[in-house]
């Protein structure tokens, strides 16, 4: 019944006693069949269930309404000179709504974008391109690769251009590290940006993150950032160095922080200002970018946990990864009833790692004896790389040198500010509380 | 006033919108308290701004539009008892509370509403920051059904929906607006009628009937701002005119009276705009910028919104309109109020200045001669002046100019808001119902028939079945339940008949509650100090025969001074203390004493007669139980001593 009469307009009678006209909505795939969802009148829509009516008819359309179409950009602002190249990795950073059927459709030419967020205008012009569709969670180390190819690509051909890559929040942090490692000495920013509320709602950050990104985008800092709101206030956003930020909240606008350290910049967009928070930051360069854009897809990233077995290690030594790293506890430490099962993986030329799952701090496993075994067996310790990086490292590592001494040194060696020798007292968030 | 048939002259047509606060526990989408609770609030505070989204068609909400292109920007202050993430739009909505769901239902019940078979809740798109989100989600649950006025009329139920309440606004300060998040996600029930009413009587009926039915579902909210009602409101020949919160339904007869009124004036300028020969096309947007004129006169007025950095007075000519603009349409405002209103609007401007209020603001004749030689106007003709920034003025008198020629077509379409006098003013245009889309964060709910029948334990009796059930139940006299089931106490009367039982002592505690109360409200006691607890101690001494009526009203007229005190203490202090056995056995033995030839008379018999004598001095000080049972011995006793 429901297909018959798909975004046509009935009239319904129910045993229950209503009377309604409507458009009859598709409904969403995970939503019971036994229904018809209508779209009244007054806007609302209601569900019937199937067995509910008596009688059901066409019903001719209202005529239609007359719709004045204002246009944000209504008066032009001041453009831009400068060009920034926008890439839609998925998720949509920019949508419109269809009032008709309530769904969103993803914004995928720049003059959509542009009549959608006409501020941008006056920071830059835009180019877009939608190379994939993909999920945050779907993302895997071969989307590493294409999507660094993409970015190489285009800093080759357009070295002053700036890139933004926007992409889904889940897992921005991974790709932001593994662009970090994969493309350095950058000649123009990289920026990924993303959304937590979804753009077809007025209070999205959607546009406040890519206004601050294209700020970003258009400055001179030759680092991979990730630039996100940095408060649940629509002040600044924050850029975070690639390898250094991790989503640490479900939903917040400011989920993003940089963890063990301080962010790049601070973005201000409505005052279209830049303000850096670091020595460090490296400056574009005209010479020297180069692009290492292969990773592995033979390294797992495990959490210990009490009672684990080594049956987990064992599995992946059998199955050929030749990278695991772990998430251990505290200071660097997995249960001794692992190092038969980690001893038998370095002996089968496997790279193991640790990392800790405190996320704040660093390893340090000379202090207590079962780390000081777990480096005697050949565990690397990870210093103070969040284990997300130490991943996407090990995975650019092995994807790119052969040489296994070449891998475990360059793996302790800090390449792109993922390691810092140094963490102070402030860079630690203090939790409320309630005294 | 107006004759009696003067609202059916002129076709009043009224619809009203019932917004009740529902108190169930938690809010409509999150799980914060509906009541506040505790004192050791986290306050914090954040500011957003928000982004018009567009329909497939490229069309956005103008009001929406105009908001953005302002830059205004919202400053939310929170406290952490009463709202969370969820409010701040930092976590998605939770499954909606069912519990309102449920109320919802019974209502509909109630009134004869068909509920839908699947709850969907929608986003309505509102941008002026009252929802940190950008809209209101609303769920439609049921269409049609009646209520019935007094007079036997059938006023229809169109749709009865439950909404999520919206921030309380704090202030406004330049481009800043405050809210409180407190209210936000507040569960609403909202009753929309069909423009059935005819006449502010049968408005002011409705909404009672209404409020008096959500309040016996028992889960309705008390307090200020817990109903607020909405009006669609439109004359014969007039255009359908919404009006936003009405809080006090003391108001809404002045309201409606106005707004018609207003409509009335406005039909009257239409036609005195074609008897002036006038078209549209006649009002063009020729602006001429008089700052020189203006820069010589001695208004102090001007002159304060000349020395304004970048401020030009720019001005219209509009011909033949000389007079119009200074006709009262409602009390105390002109229809040159309703341009300023739409200038303030879309121009963002403080207002403006038109001829017909001239001399005035400390202008001359001489710099209003002045004025319209520079426009080259003539005398038929009326100005209009706007002081701004340019751009402000320009679009404060663009925004002029277009309603100007709305003019021609009577009543133009617009949402209004109800101010504390009783008139409307301008809020924003009709919104379309192209604002609603679907809120994709929660699954639709199957409405079940478990859930249809639980909402049917809930549904309120009719007012008819409500009195009779007091009268029958409860004790009460016709006049008394009735007094009760509109007043503000009524829940607390049910709640104490449930901790006490019923019995004939409640009509004391009714009285008490409602009568009683008003009356020394009258006379100017703070009856509001009076809490909860201690109108339910007061009842328990009711109940325990310890306290007459002329008792109970001593105590609350010294609670009402003295509000931190107990019961007890009040008691204490007024010698209402009750009397031990010795001293009520002395009180009747003096008694039949001062009796003693009817008891010699009548024997046993006179039992009655020294009971009602011994209540009379003991009323309040002692139980009746006890009375008696002394009474008939010490009776007793004196028959056999006299016997003896």
């Amino acid at each position: 019944m429901s297909n018959e009469y798909l975004f046509r307009r009935v009239k319904i009678k129910t045993k229950t006693g209503l009377e309604i006209e409507g458009t009859v909505l598709p409904r969403y795939a995970l939503f019971s069949n036994e229904y018809l969802t209508i779209k009244l009148d007054n806007g609302y829509n209601i569900g019937i269930k199937k067995d509910n009516i008596v009688h059901i008819e066409e019903a001719e359309r209202p005529p239609k309404r007359e719709v004045v179409i204002y246009k944000l950009d209504e008066e032009a602002a001041t453009k831009s000179s400068k060009t920034t190249k926008i890439i839609l990795t998925g998720g949509t950073i920019a949508s419109k709504i269809d009032y008709e059927t309530g769904g969103v459709t993803p914004i995928l030419t720049a003059s959509e974008l542009l009549e959608a967020i006409p501020e941008l205008r006056e920071i830059t012009d835009i180019e877009l391109e939608s190379p994939m569709s993909i999920f945050s969670e779907e993302m895997t180390p071969h989307d590493w690769k294409r999507i660094a190819e993409i970015v190489a690509k285009e800093l080759l051909s357009n070295p002053d251009r700036g890139l933004i890559i926007a992409h889904g929040t889940d897992t921005m942090g991974y790709t932001s590290a593994a662009l970090s490692f994969a493309l350095q000495n950058l000649p123009s920013p990289v920026a990924l940006v993303g959304a937590q509320r979804s753009s077809d709602r007025p209070s999205s950050d959607s546009a406040f993150n890519l206004l601050a990104a294209s700020l970003y985008a258009t400055s001179n800092i030759g680092e991979v950032s990730v630039v996100m709101h940095g408060t649940i206030s629509d002040t600044y956003a924050l850029a975070h160095r690639g390898t250094r930020v991790r989503k640490m909240h479900t939903s917040r606008r400011d989920a993003f922080q940089s963890i063990n350290s301080l962010p790049i910049a601070k973005i201000l967009p409505y005052e279209k200002k830049i303000v850096l928070l670091r020595k460090d930051i490296k400056e574009t360069k005209q010479e020297g970018f180069e692009a290492k854009t292969n990773f592995s897809d033979k390294v797992a990233l495990i959490k210990f946990y009490p009672g684990m077995s080594s049956d987990v290690i064992d599995f992946l030594v059998d199955k050929g990864y030749r990278g695991i790293v772990i998430e251990g506890t505290g200071l660097g430490h997995v249960s001794l009833r692992l190092l038969n099962s980690i001893k038998r993986a370095v002996e089968q030329e496997a790279i193991v790692t640790m990392t800790s799952q405190c996320i704040f701090g660093t390893i340090n496993m000379n202090v207590y004896s079962t780390g000081r075994k777990l480096l005697e067996a050949g565990v690397l310790p990870s210093a103070d790389m969040l284990p997300e990086t130490a991943f996407v490292k090990l995975s650019w590592l092995l994807g790119n040198y052969n040489d296994i001494d070449v891998v475990k040194k360059l793996y302790v060696t800090n390449l792109v500010g993922e390691i810092e020798n140094r963490r102070t007292i402030s860079a630690f968030p203090r939790w409320y509380h309630g005294g | 006033m107006e004759d009696e048939n003067y609202y059916q002259k002129i076709g009043l047509k009224v619809g009203l919108e019932v917004h009740q606060q529902l108190d169930v526990g938690r809010k409509l989408f999150c799980n914060c308290p509906v009541t506040p609770q505790g004192d050791n609030a986290v306050l914090s505070s954040f500011e957003r701004r928000l982004r018009p989204t567009r329909s497939e068609l490229g069309e956005i909400d103008i009001a929406a539009y105009f908001e953005w292109k302002r830059g205004r920007k919202y400053i939310y202050q929170s406290s952490e008892n009463t709202s969370c993430l969820v409010e701040a739009d930092e976590e998605p909505p939770h499954p909606i509370n069912i519990e309102a769901v449920r109320v919802g239902l019974a209502f509909a019940h109630s009134v004869g509403s068909t509920p839908v078979d699947e709850l969907h809740v929608m986003r309505k798109i509102v941008i002026d920051g009252s929802n940190t989100t950008g809209f209101q989600r609303t769920a439609l649950l049921s269409i049609g059904g009646s209520i019935e006025l007094s007079n036997g009329k059938k006023i229809r139920i169109s749709t009865i929906c439950v909404e999520e309440d919206s921030s309380k606004k704090l202030g406004e300060e330049d481009n800043n607006v405050i809210y409180d998040l407190e209210r936000l996600g507040v569960p609403l029930l909202e009753i929309s009628t069909q423009p059935d009413i005819n006449t502010p009587e049968e408005a002011v009926e409705t909404a009672l009937t209404i409020g008096l039915m959500l309040r016996l579902t028992g889960k309705a909210k008390r307090g200020i701002g817990s109903v607020r009602q909405d009006l669609n409101i439109s004359v014969r020949g007039g255009t359908k005119v919404e009006v936003k919160g009405v809080q006090e339904l003391e108001l809404l007869p002045l309201v409606i009276e106005n707004e018609a009124r207003r409509q009335l004036k406005l039909l009257e300028i239409k036609e005195l705009l074609l008897q002036r020969g006038l078209k549209k096309e006649d009002i063009a947007l020729n602006f001429v910028d008089i700052t020189d004129v203006l820069s010589k006169t001695d208004s102090k007025v001007v002159k304060k919104l000349l020395s304004k950095e970048n401020a030009v007075a720019l001005a219209i000519c509009v011909p033949k309109m000389r007079g119009l603009l200074g006709m009262e349409i409602q009390p105390g405002k002109r229809f040159g109020t309703e341009l300023s209103d739409y200038a303030k609007f879309w121009g963002g401007v403080k207002g403006i200045i038109h001829s017909d209020e001239l001399p005035g603001y400390g202008l001359s004749i001489n710099d209003v001669r002045a004025i319209y030689e520079k426009l080259k106007c003539s005398e038929e003709d009326a100005f209009i002046v706007i002081i701004d920034e340019e751009r402000k003025a320009r679009e404060g008198l663009r925004a002029v100019v277009d309603r100007l020629k709305m003019a021609f077509d009577g009543v133009p379409p617009e949402t209004r808001a109800a101010m504390p006098d009783g008139t409307t003013r301008f809020m924003r245009p009709l919104p379309g119902s192209a604002r609603m889309y679907p809120e994709t964060d929660i699954p639709p709910l199957v409405i079940t028939s478990e859930l249809l029948s639980s909402a049917k334990q809930l549904a309120p009796p009719t007012l008819k079945e409500a009195i009779q059930l007091l009268v029958s139940e409860y004790n009460l006299n016709e006049e008394l339940a009735k007094e009760l089931l509109f007043d503000e106490n009524y829940a607390l009367f049910m709640d104490i008949a449930k901790l006490l039982g019923k019995g004939s002592y409640l009509k004391t505690v009714a009285w008490m509650l409602v009568q009683l109360r008003k009356a020394l409200k009258r006379e100017g006691f703070q009856v509001e100090n009076i809490t909860k607890e201690q109108y339910v101690s007061l009842s328990q001494k009711i109940y325990e025969e310890k306290i007459t009526k002329e008792g109970v009203e001593e105590v609350i007229k010294y609670l009402c001074n003295n509000p931190s005190l107990s019961v007890d203490e009040v008691m204490d202090k007024l010698g209402l203390k009750p009397l031990d056995m010795e001293a009520i056995n002395a009180i009747i033995k003096k008694i039949i004493e001062e009796n003693a030839k009817i008891v010699e008379e009548k024997g046993e018999k006179a039992f009655g007669i020294i009971m009602g004598k011994a209540m009379e001095m003991l009323r309040g000080r002692a139980q009746g139980k006890i009375v008696s049972e002394l009474v008939r011995r010490n009776i007793n006793e004196y028959l056999s001593a006299k016997k003896g």
